[in-house]
């Protein structure tokens, strides 16, 4: 066994793969599906949250990209200087700014995790996988940092106590009633975790008992 | 097997997963729209009884009641007459939507107070002329269609013309007529708004000059003016207009002919007797001394060939402005004139252009003109004569088709889409609705040339205007009665009563004919109205860009965003950049010293639909309607000293008060 395969798993036999052909595909398949998944979700919006009143009777929309913020922005910011909101602008900049990057490179990792035949395949994957959920976590984060760091000296301070936004579903702030939507975007990087998940049972299922026989050897 | 199994299985399991996500979180977020059927209930009947309501009065509720939230189906755009201003009204529930200011200054819209809107508004006339008579509003057309992107209306006081530009509502330009003084015919366009006519109206001598009474016929004139209208810039292109010098009888209403009589314009007139007046000497009065003929003369006008003759060169410079000489027009074949019954009133032009109407005014007839007899009896030479100017005049029995005997004072007419024509009687008090002959026979499949059935107005009709009635297609469905008196229709308000105007559901054929809904109008005697299907106007929710500046329809110079706020001296010269936005003004006090000039730029930066502010300036005769996205400019001299706080004149939000700011003005 040479130093390399120590790392990246054994290498899988001319005669084997074409003998048990499926066996090999399937980890390749859902591991790359989750990959693809996962880079296309970041031209799609995340999150989306409508505020209803009854002077908007279309509602105000604002909608999230892991890049940027779209939709009624100004009016929203407008509502918000009277409770001492900042601005939605000034909201994750860090992250809005390495996002593009930092999926990217979970992208490659993930589709790294293929050639990887073992156990580091899950190291790997293992920023694909968890990607969604570390995503939600930053956005409570700032709903929670703006519902609670409202400006004392704001024209309605005091009118509107410290508040979290619901991460999923209605809530209310004032007369508007809110609903907060998991977007296309999110529901992709759900679904790329899963298949990844998925892939990694069949990649085990593959490739441990060639680790295994490996490791005997 | 087994595995490829898995895999597609697995992939399904993904896919309906999506599905299952993609839904979650956006139920409740639907609003129910239930629609429950109600019966007429006993609450119902209860107040019919106690508001003692005929079936009819039921019916005419239920036609015009507008749910809240529900639009018109069509938006009517009405003269307001004194007022100098437009009226926008919705139809079938006779709804006042806007009054937009054109020929007098409006404070609600800030008209007349910025510097852009002064500079419309005085333009020609100077800023003695406060006010305007507005007479007949006409929507910009397209194949004789409403096109739906401009709307023009005169002033008959002063003979000025206005563009209103309907993605905002705002009046744009007031082009001045420099021949006269007086104007009715107008505005009048052409099927393709190449030219918005303005026909005059009194005779005087051009350029309002004086000249002694007893001169009349020499050295008074009356005339047409045809303004060129680039659809693209939205404007009046004062040079490449031009008129044609007529005699002085005073020409009354025109129409542009359509369809078959395209590139022809028909305008009426009413003192061929070129009666002077003198009732103080003791000669006829106007009003007898303008009624002693039989008959008047009906222009016939080849606003084509009037066009193309201007392009050759063969025109007159008057008072700077381009006039075709009478004598042009008679040998270039521009002008010809047609006997009509004496001191008639409208001439309307059926759909097909084939027909023109004169409705009688003094003669219970409508006389209908056939256009192919003119054409012919034009390429014939059939000529009863000449009058004193040389105009020939075409033989009355060779291009009349019909008159038809509506009823006492007939005045203007209108169509619709079943082959019928609408007339209204001034004298009778009725609006009277008759059968076309010709292919609209066998629309309406009954007599042609006969009144079908009047329905009473109340009172003394002026004008009708029918839901599209003067285009190449009409609608149909609605008609409205401008009527000049309503006596007993309203509560009294003093002897200074509102006019009516009355709605009139012409949707069914034949004798049913009702009234329907009675809306007063305080504001003014409006003349003409046109009505036009909502869908076809496309106005703006707010400006398209922050920082626009409405007249242009650009890009303000002026305009900036938030942070960008300054204020710049020169000299004894102040410049302001400020914003406004709910619920400050930035800067919020302004210092100067007395005797300073104050430009003062500001720029509304919100984006939200009806989120408009004001700007008011007390002491400087200032407020401003600054509409979202839209900079206004106003400039003053700071000639007394003190503190003057300005303020937010829309309440535009709950802090709407604490929006204001001082201007202070040190000694």
């Amino acid at each position: 066994m040479d130093v390399k395969e120590k790392f990246i798993g054994p290498r899988v036999s001319r005669e084997l793969l074409e003998k048990e052909r499926m066996r090999f595909l399937l980890p390749t398949i859902f591991i790359s599906l989750g990959a693809f998944l996962l880079f296309i979700s970041i031209f799609f919006p995340y999150w989306k949250l409508v505020l209803y009143a009854p002077q908007y009777p279309d509602g105000l929309r604002v909608t999230i990209y892991v890049n940027r913020v779209e939709g009624d922005v100004r009016e929203i910011d407008i509502l918000n200087h009277y409770i001492g909101m900042k601005s939605l602008e000034q909201a994750a900049k860090l992250e809005r700014s390495i996002s593009i990057i930092a999926v990217t490179c979970i992208t490659l990792l993930v589709f790294t995790a293929i050639y990887i035949h073992n156990q580091y395949a899950a190291f790997f994957s293992f920023p694909g996988i968890v990607y969604p959920i570390v995503f939600l976590a930053d956005l409570y984060f700032w709903l929670r940092y703006y519902g609670t760091n409202l400006d004392p000296n704001a024209p309605l301070a005091g009118a509107v106590k410290p508040f979290i936004p619901p991460l999923i579903g209605e809530g209310k702030i004032g007369q508007f009633r809110t609903v907060a939507t998991w977007e296309v975007g999110l529901i992709l990087a759900f679904i790329a975790s899963l298949s990844i998940i998925i892939g990694l049972y069949f990649h085990r299922k593959a490739y441990k008992p060639l680790v295994d026989e490996q490791n005997v050897s | 097997m087994n595995n490829r199994k898995i895999l597609v299985v697995g992939v399904i399991m993904l896919i309906s997963l999506a599905f299952v996500l993609s839904n979650c979180g956006k139920q409740g977020m639907e609003q129910g729209a239930g629609k429950v059927s109600v019966g007429l209930s006993g609450e119902v009947d209860k107040v019919i009884k106690e508001r003692d309501l005929t079936p009819e009065n039921v019916a005419a509720a239920v036609k015009t009641y507008l749910p809240t939230g529900r639009h018109d189906e069509y938006i009517m755009f009405s003269s307001g007459g004194h007022s100098g201003q437009l009226l926008v009204i919705g139809i079938p529930s006779m709804r006042l939507l806007k009054v937009v200011g054109v020929f007098t200054p409006e404070p609600w819209q800030g008209w007349g107070y910025s510097k852009d809107t002064k500079e419309v508004l005085i333009n020609a006339m100077g800023d003695k002329v406060q006010w305007g008579d507005t007479h007949h509003p006409a929507l910009s057309e397209t194949g004789g269609e409403y096109d739906g992107k401009f709307v023009f209306i005169n002033d008959k006081a002063h003979a000025r013309v206005a563009v209103i530009d309907l993605r905002d509502f705002e009046t744009k330009q007031i082009v001045k007529n420099p021949l006269s003084l007086s104007d009715h015919g107008g505005a009048f366009v052409t099927p393709n708004t190449e030219y918005v006519i303005e026909g005059g109206q009194y005779g005087m001598p051009f350029g309002y000059k004086y000249a002694s009474i007893d001169e009349y016929a020499e050295k008074y004139r009356g005339m047409v003016t045809f303004w060129k209208f680039d659809k693209e810039k939205g404007r009046i292109i004062i040079e490449e207009s031009f008129a044609l010098e007529l005699p002085p009888y005073w020409q009354d209403l025109c129409d542009a002919g359509k369809n078959a009589s395209d590139g022809w314009v028909f305008c009426n007139s009413f003192n061929s007797e070129m009666s002077t007046g003198g009732i103080e000497e003791g000669k006829p009065p106007f009003e007898s001394g303008v009624s002693q003929r039989d008959m008047d003369y009906l222009h016939v006008i080849n606003w084509k060939k009037a066009a193309e003759t201007v392009s050759q060169g063969k025109f007159e410079t008057v008072e700077g402005f381009k006039v075709i000489p009478i004598k042009t027009a008679v040998e270039e074949g521009i002008l010809y004139f047609i006997p009509e019954p004496k001191s008639p009133h409208g001439v309307d032009v059926t759909p097909n252009g084939e027909y023109l109407v004169i409705a009688g005014k003094l003669d219970p007839h409508a006389t209908v003109y056939s256009f192919s007899k003119i054409k012919r009896a034009i390429e014939e030479k059939k000529f009863s004569g000449k009058d004193e100017y040389g105009i020939p005049i075409l033989d009355f029995d060779a291009v009349k088709e019909v008159q038809v005997e509506l009823g006492l004072g007939p005045l203007h007419t209108q169509f619709d889409d079943k082959g019928y024509a609408y007339t209204s009687l001034f004298l009778e008090s009725a609006v009277v609705r008759w059968t076309l002959g010709g292919e609209y026979a066998k629309m309406h499949g009954e007599e042609p040339w006969r009144v079908v059935t009047k329905t009473s107005i109340h009172y003394n009709v002026g004008h009708i205007a029918a839901a599209e009635g003067d285009t190449v297609s009409p609608d149909g469905k609605y008609l409205v009665s401008l009527n000049k008196w309503a006596i007993d229709r309203f509560a009294d308000v003093g002897p200074l009563l509102p006019q009516n105007f009355q709605l009139i559901d012409i949707s069914s054929k034949g004798e049913k004919m009702p009234l329907i809904y009675d809306m007063p109008i305080p504001i003014g005697e409006p003349h003409y109205a046109q009505i036009i299907k909502a869908d076809k106007l496309k106005p703006w929710k707010v400006y398209p860009e922050v920082g626009w500046d409405p007249l242009t329809q650009t890009k303000s110079s002026y305009g900036i965003k938030a942070g960008e706020e300054k204020v710049v001296r020169k000299g004894k010269q102040v410049e302001i950049f400020m914003t406004a936005v709910r619920s400050h003004f930035n800067p919020e006090r302004i210092v100067v010293n007395k005797g300073d000039k104050i430009v003062w730029h500001i720029t509304n930066i919100e984006t939200a639909h009806d989120a408009t502010h004001g700007l008011a300036i007390p002491y400087y005769n200032i407020n401003l309607s600054i509409e979202p996205g839209e900079t206004q400019t106003v400039e003053f001299i700071a000639d007394r000293e003190g503190v003057f706080p300005f303020y937010c004149s829309e309440f535009c939000s709950a802090l709407h008060l604490e929006m204001m700011g001082y201007l202070l003005v040190k000694p």
